[in-house]
């Protein structure tokens, strides 16, 4: 066990920290600015621009696809420098490289790889993901947006749901049902789709945080050539899971902004009966409890990355950050808000940190359902890790249009 | 960066858990328990043999020279197999407290009898309810002699020389004391945990000498958090010890016509108990990676290993029990040992608020200030 940078380690974290502070500082989203989603998005284009340039988009992916071909070490050593700066990296950026990205390259044809790959990592297309539905989210198999071949196209319809920044999107992961008359997980294709295919409409949908990042997708005979299908037809479910693998892997562990240390302080700089919040004993055994998770999360982190590297398969044990991750994330920031009495419900003008813990304890709901939801990764912890039995299911074998 | 045990250090963890799994076994510390044992004395011969005593003593005072992350993998077993033996006690307190600091006659002195297993020493730091730190710490030193009383101090009818937390001069210190001299009076107290003896121990002007080699000034915080990292990686194996308990059986018991292990209350219950021993054992191999490699750290490290690891195996040792049901309340079944070595480690060393301050105290930045 060495926490310690190895010599090639150090040498490409000093690399990288000299690159990021040459070109981080233009890019930067600076505290108490503000940016539309239309700037936020032409920010992180540009930010990706600069890192390809740089050789440091999409490090993790194979040289094949323009990416570095580095190793996974790098990838977390350069997240970590990359982290120092609060920079526009949202799933306008996210989605392409940790979902599309992948899923063209392992199922996708060599055509289909070069159509996006370079683009993608420029920043010069940005993704949306078109899985979930209203009446299929954990059980995403369940979806009910169909496809049906028409000469060299596929005519869809049907209504996608919770896509996020698909309103900045130009282009779409999808997946729809093409066959209704075999069992759910069967019946399924994958597609990547032009969102200014006529027939798409999105729909920004108002969030409980006041934005409004996700949206409705409703397809209506939107037509999406052969060429673009993405892997064999039925073979959808297969490509939805090398998506929400990538996905589940990079989950977790918020960079250095926020986190317990900033509540801690926040604590600290609270008055209270002439001292501060941070004098209250259970205050301070509360925060020191979720300091501890918080540095727990990330060495095992750490310890995941060591089998990555390694070429083993972490499996379900990626789900156990993101669970205790989400969950310590919306107790911490509600006992924050408790710390100044009724100021934690309507902060005096400039108190931003309070403003931040407030959206802090909005997004933690979010978080606690998108990406795997709490119940839906128990399952997979006890289920994979611990060979509990899986769940009763009575639609597995059935075909879907009889269900 | 390689944040995972080493092949020996696998090895080193299989080979203890092999024979602590084997001889430590539920029925036989049930028998010790009803004999009156106060520990498994020829299981701490045998692993006195193995060399698991002396693995982070040095190797030129008859150990092995191993790191804190080697002790730590032989910890957690002893955790897993919740033994009865004085390890804690007198490998990682007593023997760790005389190795940070005590003068190189008497590292010569007593480290081979400790890590040959000859010699059980104990650590005497309590004092009753009242604390042990600052102006709380009554037992003195003075002209060689120890004067007070040091109560519960675990494994104190075994050890034949303590270390005692003393004040000497107005300051806290580290005496060496014999405990089978006329100044010692040893009465045995009820413990909680049946499997760990605790004593009251009188000192009536008992002779006694201060570690007093040159690092002993620094020694005694260095001394507390190294041993909360040891403690949490006893933790660690005895949550995941009632982790396998709960599953095996929840997977045998058959309730309204299918295993207890398929339904979601039981599934989520101990899904959440494996996140809680995950996160702990990450936190535990930092602490002891900072114990070699980092000590600016390790303050921070391991009162975070601590809190952690007590956090998970409170509630593994409490939902174990809960998922045996009626037979998990019962001296036959072996849910209690590990109930009880809970309540043992989360109270010893000092509680959760004293990590708790300690661990605020010692994040980088303002907060120390603030704190
Ligand atoms: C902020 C945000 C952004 C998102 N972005 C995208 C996106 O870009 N693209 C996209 O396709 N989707 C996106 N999603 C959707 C997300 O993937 C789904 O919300 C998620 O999969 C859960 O599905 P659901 O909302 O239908 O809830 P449901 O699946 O209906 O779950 C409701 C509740 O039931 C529980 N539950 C589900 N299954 C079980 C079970 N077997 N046993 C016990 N309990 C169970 C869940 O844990 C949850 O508590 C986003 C969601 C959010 C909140």
């Amino acid at each position: 066990m060495d926490f310690n940078d190895t010599p090639e380690e150090a040498t490409f974290r000093a690399e990288a920290r000299s690159w990021l502070a040459a070109n981080a500082p233009d890019f930067i989203i600076k505290a108490g600015e503000t940016l539309s989603d239309a700037e936020e998005v032409a920010r992180g284009r540009a930010w990706q621009a600069r890192l390809a340039e740089g050789g440091y988009a999409g490090i993790l992916l194979p040289k094949s696809l323009g990416g570095r071909g580095g190793t996974i070490m790098e990838a977390t050593v350069f997240g970590e420098e990359e982290g120092e700066y609060h920079l526009p990296k949202g799933p306008y950026i996210g989605i392409g490289l940790g979902m599309a990205l992948p899923v063209i390259h392992k199922h996708g044809t060599p055509e289909q790889i070069e159509k996006f790959a370079a683009g993608t990592l420029k920043g010069e297309i940005t993704w949306c993901q078109l899985f979930s539905e209203p009446a299929a989210g954990s059980d995403l198999a369940g979806i009910r947006t169909k496809a049906v071949k028409d000469g060299d196209e596929w005519v869809v319809n049907g209504q996608k749901v919770w896509s996020s920044w698909a309103h900045h999107a130009d282009w779409g992961i999808l997946i729809v049902r093409t066959d209704p008359t075999v069992p759910k997980h069967k019946g399924l294709s994958f597609f990547v789709v032009d969102m200014k295919t006529p027939g798409i409409d999105v729909r920004p949908i108002r969030q409980i945080s006041g934005l409004s990042d996700f949206n409705e997708t409703f397809f209506t005979d939107a037509r999406i050539p052969d060429a673009n299908r993405i892997g064999a037809v039925g073979e959808g479910w297969a490509c939805a899971m090398t998506v929400l693998m990538g996905e589940r892997l990079n989950q977790g562990g918020e960079g250095k902004h926020g986190g317990i240390g900033a509540l801690i302080a926040y604590a600290a700089d609270t008055p209270r009966d002439g001292g501060t919040a941070l004098d209250s004993s259970a205050v301070r055994v509360s925060l020191a409890a979720a300091y501890a998770e918080e540095r727990a999360e990330r060495y095992f982190q750490a310890r995941l990355r060591t089998m990555v590297s390694r070429g083993e398969n972490p499996g379900a044990l990626a789900s156990v950050v993101k669970l205790a991750y989400t969950n310590r994330y919306q107790k911490t920031s509600g006992l924050a808000m408790e710390l100044r009495g009724l100021a934690g419900l309507a902060p005096p003008e400039g108190d931003t940190e309070t403003q931040r813990i407030q959206y802090d304890y909005i997004w933690s709901t979010a978080l606690r359902v998108a990406g795997g939801a709490d119940e839906v990764l128990r399952n997979q912890i006890s289920e994979r890790i611990l060979g509990m039995p899986g769940e009763i299911r009575t639609d597995k074998n059935v075909p879907f249009d009889q269900l | 960066m390689n944040f995972d045990l080493s092949d020996e250090q696998k090895m080193l963890a299989e080979q203890a858990r092999g024979l602590l799994g084997e001889r430590s076994t539920p029925d036989r510390l049930r028998t010790l328990i009803d004999s009156g044992a106060e520990w498994d004395e020829p299981l701490w011969r045998e692993i006195a043999g193995m060399g698991f005593l002396g693995a982070s003593i040095a190797e030129e005072h008859g150990g092995l020279g191993m790191t804190e992350l080697d002790l730590g993998v032989i910890s957690e077993e002893m955790g897993r197999a919740n033994v009865a033996l004085p390890f804690f006690s007198s490998i990682v307190l007593a023997a760790d407290a005389i190795q940070l600091a005590g003068s190189d006659a008497q590292k010569a002195a007593w480290l081979p009898r400790l890590a040959s297993g000859e010699t059980v020493a104990t650590f005497a730091y309590a004092e009753g309810s009242g604390g042990w730190t600052g102006a709380a710490l009554r037992a003195t030193f003075e002209g060689g002699k120890i004067t007070g009383l040091k109560t519960p101090v675990a494994d104190g009818g075994i050890a034949s020389v303590a270390v005692v937390l003393v004040n000497s001069g107005g300051k806290p210190a580290l005496a060496l004391v014999e405990l089978d001299q006329a100044g010692v009076t040893r009465t045995k107290l009820d413990s909680f945990d049946q499997l760990r003896a605790h004593y009251a121990i009188r000192f009536d002007g008992a002779s006694a000498e201060l570690l007093d080699g040159a690092a002993a000034g620094q020694a005694l915080e260095r001394l507390f958090d190294r041993a909360a990292v040891q403690a949490a990686f006893e933790a660690v194996g005895g949550a995941e010890a009632c982790l396998t308990m709960a599953r095996d059986y929840a997977l045998e018991r058959q309730i309204f016509g299918r295993a207890l292990a398929g339904y979601q209350a039981i599934k989520h219950k101990l899904a959440d108990i494996l996140v809680g021993v995950e996160l702990a054992r990450s936190n535990a191999y930092y602490g002891a990676w900072a114990a070699e490699n980092a000590a600016d750290e390790l303050p921070l490290a391991a009162s975070a290993a601590r809190l952690s690891a007590i956090g998970a195996f409170e509630n593994a040792a409490r939902e174990n029990i809960q998922v045996h049901g009626g037979i998990g309340y019962t001296f036959e079944a072996n849910c209690h040992f590990f109930y009880r070595r809970e309540r043992t480690l989360a109270i010893s060393l000092g509680g959760r608020e004293a990590w708790a301050n300690r661990l605020i105290a010692n994040i980088p930045g303002t907060q120390a200030e603030a704190a």
